[in-house]
């Protein structure tokens, strides 16, 4: 395969039921009514020479190359701002063209260093092909006189270079920062010759701006201008390989843009149909962990925790990993060994594992990473709804009149996704952009950005979602505001009128529920009106909603009040949660979890189990398994003892790190795949390396249901994908299992999934992409789901009472802290710590609003101690008013900050999902890192120590 | 807290998390909760040592003893 850009058609896609014919060039096109001429000609492979324009910004019409003639018109028009006509008949090519867009180039060019053979777009630059193009051969002026050659470049992002003396000034960047990712970061300063590209203030370079680093205006350069640093390094890419993206729940696809078995870049993919060409700086440009020196790339092995690692071969890992499960089951029981699939791992090997376990093992002791974030999204949704899953598309949101967010911060979680309903926010074309209701304790980004003004911010004490929700359901309802049609049609009306009197009680009403969640009645009421009345209204929530001790009636609450107000079943409406690790959706779906099969069936079903017994020809335990914090619970009674975790760092990202700590140390056999030698894995006696996304093939399924390809481009640095470790392992154990590659993974899970029957995949690369369920009634598979009718048959609404948290503030411990993240880490972190997305967040800092840091006499930048009834740990603090008096905010993506350990383990009711976002603490002045840390630091460096292998392989 | 403690206190959330629900079918909430989630040790645990456990939990326990 050889290497070519992605075809650029110039202009968007017009959208429009009226056909229109024309000629271009003696060549008949038909394209949808308003596709400009520019777009028309490219659908016949027709490339008309372009500067300024590129298909993912609106027309500009500056360059003025584009020109073309039309028959019956004057003048030469730019193509790329006339829309076709029916029966017009276009010439692209012609004398008096020719040499008019000659005369234009001739211009660009004299002011173009002409160092074209050592340039780093050298053959992929748009300037240098349009010079081509118009046949430019000769350029009389500028030889002497003003140029804007030899200016200084800005090297300050870590990932891309700034040069502008090759710069056209065909404001294509900063268009596309505007358009595409919303953030305006640059302009264009001055006028004329002087004019030339921003990033803010003259003093401000691109680190220093508020440039998110997401790559959108790199991408829409045409010339070396903003380039890539490792294209600069490297060279140009010779061929290109369509994968899915491993950092976040939006499932952006991208080309992985490869010289050999080097990445040279990594390009949003503009059919991808989560990110429509979109990146962030994650995806696009943190992919460097993957091979980065602390990866271990063979397996270990250690008989207790104060040794040192020892290198083995794989076969000795193997067999040790089998007969230690084997040793220990036999003692202590069948029960007493379990695993943990990862969030981060293709479906294909969440499906293995969760296999591995209940055939190998003989035991249901399987759980994910999702326990920690997203379970109270499957419990709820699928109470209420009939299916654990979001319902809409991301496509939705662009027909949605009013735009819900609860607990969630996309801007900074799920980017991509957040630029798209940034768009929609936004005025476009006259018409005024969807109204924003924001639901969170801190005022986020999206609160207040340019050209967004939530039209009401709730900023709620936290642990108070469902009183918030129950007041905004008591305003509709009482109000009559309600869509009782719907209810009648869709839902059990018995059920709703129990829930409507519940909701409808005095003690419900805003005014009165104000005492616990500190909104202004005045301000709920009129978002629980805008939400019931605005036309469309879709709700998206995050993390901010799950993780509490309600977190499952939160989902609840939300699920009823999209019932309610008939606000679910079509586009541009329903309730989407937002997942944060990539495969959240998929770890679940592959049944991750310890009371569900595949496709959430329950292992106590009767018919489930048979279909995988006949399949997989072994007895299925009809019990429930142990759920991660119950894992740990009875580690410490002695109960349970080893465990195999792949790719989840439990240590680091589960609350309560000392609870998890003993829990890990009490067991005689843990076993950790991961790419590094991450926290878990101080307390591990087996280390299998792990492969990156670049190194397999498997699926991915984003927030939005959509089964995505990854694409294997490079061979696994550890020597296995991590499909092939856990068949390797099972082997041991004596399963005879023999998958060639995954797709034959895949073909069992859809033997064996009703709502996956139809995937395969051949499917896949035939669509690119397909979203659950897909089966004979839906083969394309379901961009918005209940249409018809509930999964369940009736809508279910569950009374959803206020029970607040055990979980309380006091004399000790006064303020409230909750947990986040920011854009450019994801999760713990362990990835892009190794990259240099450490440029933006080099720690974790402690969020608090000057009257509380005040009162502890904190300036901004001091250390703080923060302690909870758990543990205290230290960090620096940053005072801002984004935070409520009462509330400190931190992330947790570095493992010194350690923030969990002074989460406490208290979780939701129905789903032990922890209670992250809740903890009492209190903050006071401190010198430096906690005892714990220091002793955390000391065990891990005794920890990580490898013993260098006598006998190698 | 120890596993036993937290087992009480996990049944009691459910129990007060059902709250609203008139008594016979909280108590049904509860034990099928229980039924549908806790592993075979766990269940066990508790029917062993019902201690501390509010009324619903407490019968929805006792339930759990009888379907069994
Ligand atoms: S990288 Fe993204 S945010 Fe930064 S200037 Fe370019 S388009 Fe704007
Ligand atoms: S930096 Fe690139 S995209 Fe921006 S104005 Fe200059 S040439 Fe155009
Ligand atoms: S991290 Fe998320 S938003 Fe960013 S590129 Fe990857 S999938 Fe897209
Ligand atoms: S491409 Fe049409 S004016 Fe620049």
């Amino acid at each position: 395969m050889t290497y070519s850009r992605q075809a650029d058609f110039g202009t968007p896609e017009a959208h429009s039921d009226k056909a229109v014919t024309l000629t271009v060039d003696g060549r008949p096109v038909t394209v949808p009514a308003g596709t400009t001429v520019m777009r028309a000609a490219a659908e016949i492979g027709t490339a008309i020479p372009k500067l300024c324009a590129t298909d993912s910004l609106k027309q500009f019409g500056s360059c003025r190359l584009c020109l073309v003639e039309i028959d019956g018109a004057r003048g030469t028009p730019a193509s790329c701002t006339t829309p076709v006509a029916e029966g017009m008949v276009v010439h692209t090519q012609t004398p008096r063209l020719q040499k008019l867009r000659k005369g234009v180039m001739e211009l660009y060019i004299s002011d173009h260093p002409l160092d074209c053979l050592t340039c780093a777009a050298n053959g992929d630059c748009e300037l240098q092909d349009q010079a081509g193009a118009v046949g430019l051969r000769d350029v009389r002026y500028g030889k002497e006189g003003a140029t804007h050659l030899g200016q200084a470049k800005d090297q300050s992002n870590p990932y891309f270079d700034f040069d502008p003396s090759k710069c056209i000034v065909c404001s294509r960047c900063v268009r596309a920062c505007d358009e595409v990712q919303g953030t305006l970061a640059l302009t264009i300063e001055g006028r004329g010759f002087g004019s030339k590209v921003s990033a803010g203030l003259a003093s401000d370079d691109f680190l220093g701006s508020e440039c998110v680093s997401c790559g959108a205006c790199v991408q829409a350069c045409p010339t070396a201008t903003l380039s890539e640093k490792s294209l600069i390094e490297i060279g140009t890419p010779e061929r290109a390989v369509v994968t899915t993206c491993a950092y976040c729940g939006v499932g952006c696809t991208f080309r992985a843009e490869m010289r050999g078995e080097q990445l040279v870049r990594m390009v949003p993919w503009k059919d991808g149909k989560a990110n429509r060409g979109h990146s962030c700086v994650k995806g696009r440009f943190a992919w460097g962990y993957a091979t980065h020196k602390e990866r271990i790339t063979r397996p270990m092995i250690r008989a207790s925790i104060d040794q040192p690692w020892r290198e083995v071969s794989w076969d000795e890992a193997f067999a040790h990993a089998a007969s230690e499960l084997k040793r220990i089951q036999a003692k202590y029981g069948r029960r007493s060994v379990g695993g943990i699939t990862s969030s981060r791992c293709t479906n294909e090997e969440t499906f293995l594992v969760q296999k591995l376990i209940r055939a190998g093992f003989g035991n249901n002791n399987v759980d994910t990473c999702a326990r920690v974030c997203h379970s109270p999204t499957g419990y709820g949704l699928k109470t209420t709804f009939g299916t654990s899953a979001g319902t809409q598309d991301f496509d939705s949101v662009m027909q949605a009149d009013v735009i819900l967010v609860i607990g969630a911060n996309p801007t900074d979680g799920h980017p991509v996704f957040a630029s798209r309903m940034k768009r929609r926010l936004r005025p476009k074309n006259g018409q005024p952009g969807a109204r924003l209701i924001v639901v969170d304790p801190r005022r986020t980004d999206l609160v207040r950005s340019p050209h967004i003004e939530a039209a009401h911010h709730l900023p709620l004490r936290p642990g108070t979602n469902v009183a918030v929700l129950t007041a905004m359901a008591h305003t509709i309802v009482t109000e009559g505001l309600a869509d009782e049609a719907f209810v009648r049609e869709r839902c059990d009306w018995d059920e709703y009128q129990e829930w409507a009197e519940f909701v409808s009680r005095p003690e419900n009403s805003p005014e009165t529920l104000a005492a616990v969640t500190l909104v202004d009645p005045a301000e709920l009421r009129g978002a629980a009106r805008l939400y019931a009345t605005g036309g469309n209204a879709a709700i998206y929530y995050g993390l901010g909603v799950t993780e509490h001790s309600q977190g499952s009636s939160t989902v609840m609450a939300i699920a009823n009040l999209a019932m309610a107000t008939g606000n679910i079943g079509r586009p541009g409406v329903g309730v989407n949660p937002l997942r944060g690790q990539n495969n959240v959706q998929g770890a679940c779906d592959m049944g991750s979890f310890p009371h569900e099969l595949s496709g959430y069936r329950h292992v106590s079903d009767p018919d489930a189990r048979a279909l995988f017994e006949a399949d997989w020809g072994v007895a299925i335990d009809p019990e429930p398994g142990l759920r991660i914090p119950n894992m740990l619970d009875a580690a410490v009674d002695g109960a349970f003892k080893a465990l195999y975790v792949q790719g989840e760092d439990i240590l680091q990202s589960d609350p309560n790190t000392s609870h998890v700590a003993a829990g890990l140390a009490a067991m005689e056999c843990v076993i950790v795949q991961d790419l590094f030698l991450n926290e878990t894995a101080n307390y591990a006696h087996i280390f299998l390396p792990g492969s990156t996304f670049l190194e397999k093939d498997g699926t991915f399924t984003n927030a939005e249901r959509r089964i995505q390809p990854v694409r294997k481009v490079m061979e696994p640095l550890n020597g296995h994908a991590d499909w092939e470790v856990t068949q390797l392992l099972a082997r041991a154990l004596g399963l005879d299992w023999n998958y060639r590659h995954p797709s034959e993974v895949m073909d069992e899970i859809a033997r064996l999934t009703p709502s996956f029957a139809g995937v395969s995949f051949a499917r896949l690369d035939e669509l690119g992409s397909i979203q659950w369920p897909a089966n004979d009634k839906a083969p394309d598979g379901t961009p918005v789901m209940h249409i018809d009718g509930f999964v369940r048959g009736k809508g279910k609404f569950v009374v959803t009472d206020y029970v607040p948290t055990d979980e309380k503030t006091g004399p000790r411990y006064p303020l409230l802290l909750t947990t986040g993240r920011i854009l450019s880490h994801y999760n713990v972190g362990a990835q892009t710590r190794r990259t240099a997305n450490t440029a933006w967040h080099p720690e974790d800092r402690l969020e608090i609003h000057p009257v509380d840091a005040e009162d502890r006499g904190l300036k901004d930048g001091d250390w703080v101690r923060l302690a909870s009834r758990a543990g205290e740990t230290s960090l620096r603090a940053l005072v801002t008013d984004r935070v409520a008096p009462g509330v400190v905010y931190t992330t947790f993506h570095h493992p010194q900050t350690q923030a969990n350990v002074v989460t406490t383990d208290y979780s939701d009711w129905a789903t032990n999902c922890p209670e992250y976002k809740v903890t009492a603490v209190q903050v006071s002045p401190s010198n430096g890192p906690s005892h714990w840390q220091e002793d955390y630091e000391a065990l891990s460096e005794r920890a990580r120590r490898i013993e260098t292998a006598e006998a190698a392989e | 807290m120890n596993s036993q403690e937290r087992l009480v206190y996990m049944a009691n959330q459910i129990a007060r998390n059902v709250a609203t629900q008139p008594e016979p079918q909280a108590i049904v909430a509860v034990a099928d909760h229980i039924k549908a989630f806790w592993d075979p040790r766990m269940k066990a645990m508790i029917l062993a040592a019902p201690e501390g456990l509010t009324p619903v939990a407490r019968a929805a326990v006792e339930r759990l003893r009888t379907v069994q």
